[in-house]
């Protein structure tokens, strides 16, 4: 319930977050600073779960909405991206593949490594 | 007729919503994973804006609400992860390996085939964050002087990519630990990888969307060093 109320703490929290933004000189988005101080209040109990899971939720259920605008965006970079096409489509296969094998083995080997010794 | 357009602020807004509904339409009947309703919506709006003539920026008059919700939405990310932070404490040390591995690997992959096909330095900040989720890869981009709209478009091909290589790459290396492979999905394909891992198990989407956090955490970190290698 209290669904306004659920918004703003959430506003609040991006609020404070630009303001961090504004404050330090890091290439860091307003929105990871908001989501590491919304992390922060939680594990510390300023703020509770069911005071933000709901809008939380709506939120995210929503977020793949988001990025349509700045997928069709793209008409205006058409002529930068046009000359570098084929590069940029065989370095996001190539690394996609590489990070998830890289992520999948590591992981695993050490986990994997743990559970021998016990 | 086109002024109408161009002072309408439901127009882009509607249009958006619309074109997604189709794409996740098309995704349900047609059960494949290359049907992003991301990408089918834009597919389906760039030809449609050409075709009557209306620019991007009349189209944004209306969709720019929806994008303003991504700061926030993206906020909301700590929820899910404040969720299953028990979990990630029981196997922080080998979760944090694990994604910085293949982060580091991701920048050093980046960094080796811009060498090999001569792209500058704008092209290559523009390609670095595309692993991670598009609020702070496209945010990461903007700080780094990269093109938003490509960094994007790259962030989305890896995130559809993911779930059509999953089962092969976990195939061929032996990833059987969910733990490991929730982790991989979530660090090469973010919201999409995760949807994969959320079908593969609970476990799998609950490390999945974890990562989707953590990596972004570290690549926000690694990104700007990397950006200073080409």
């Amino acid at each position: 319930m209290k669904l306004v109320r659920q918004f703003l703490i959430i506003l609040l929290v991006s609020l404070l977050g630009e303001l961090l933004r504004y404050l330090l000189p890091l290439p860091v988005p307003a929105s990871v600073y908001g989501m590491a101080l919304m992390l922060l209040c939680l594990c510390t109990g300023i703020i509770r779960l069911e005071q933000v899971e709901r809008a939380a939720d709506f939120l995210i259920e929503i977020m793949p909405v988001m990025f349509v605008p700045a997928a069709v965006s793209i008409m205006l970079s058409w002529d930068y991206l046009r000359p570098i096409l084929i590069p940029v489509v065989v370095i996001v296969i190539a690394v996609t593949a590489l990070v998830m094998a890289v992520t999948g083995l590591v992981t695993q080997g050490i986990i994997g490594r743990r559970q021998d010794h016990e | 007729m086109s002024e109408f357009f161009t002072d309408s602020v439901f127009f882009g807004a509607a249009l958006t919503l619309a074109a997604y509904e189709l794409g996740a339409f098309l995704r349900k009947k047609t059960g494949l994973a290359i049907f992003s309703p991301i990408i089918v919506a834009a597919a389906c709006i760039i030809p449609l804006l050409l075709v009557l003539d209306i620019d991007y920026d009349t189209y944004n008059m209306g969709a720019q609400y929806i994008s303003y919700l991504l700061t926030p939405a993206t906020v909301a990310l700590a929820i899910p992860l404040y969720r299953r932070i028990a979990l990630l404490k029981k196997h922080l040390g080998a979760i944090l390996c694990g994604l910085g591995s293949g982060i580091l690997a991701g920048g050093l992959g980046t960094l080796g085939l811009c060498l090999l096909f001569d792209l500058e330095h704008s092209q290559y900040v523009t390609l670095l964050p595309k692993s991670v989720t598009t609020a702070i890869g496209m945010g990461l981009t903007e700080e780094l002087g990269g093109v938003v709209a490509i960094t994007a478009v790259a962030i989305m091909i890896a995130g559809n990519l993911g779930p059509v290589f999953a089962e092969f790459l976990f195939r061929i290396f032996r990833i059987r630990h969910p733990i490991a492979r929730g982790l991989a999905l979530g660090n090469a394909s973010h919201a999409v990888g995760t949807s994969k891992a959320m079908e593969l198990g609970e476990v799998e989407g609950a490390m999945s969307s974890l990562a989707i956090a953590v990596a972004g955490l570290m690549t926000v970190v690694l990104a700007p060093i990397f950006a200073t290698f080409l």
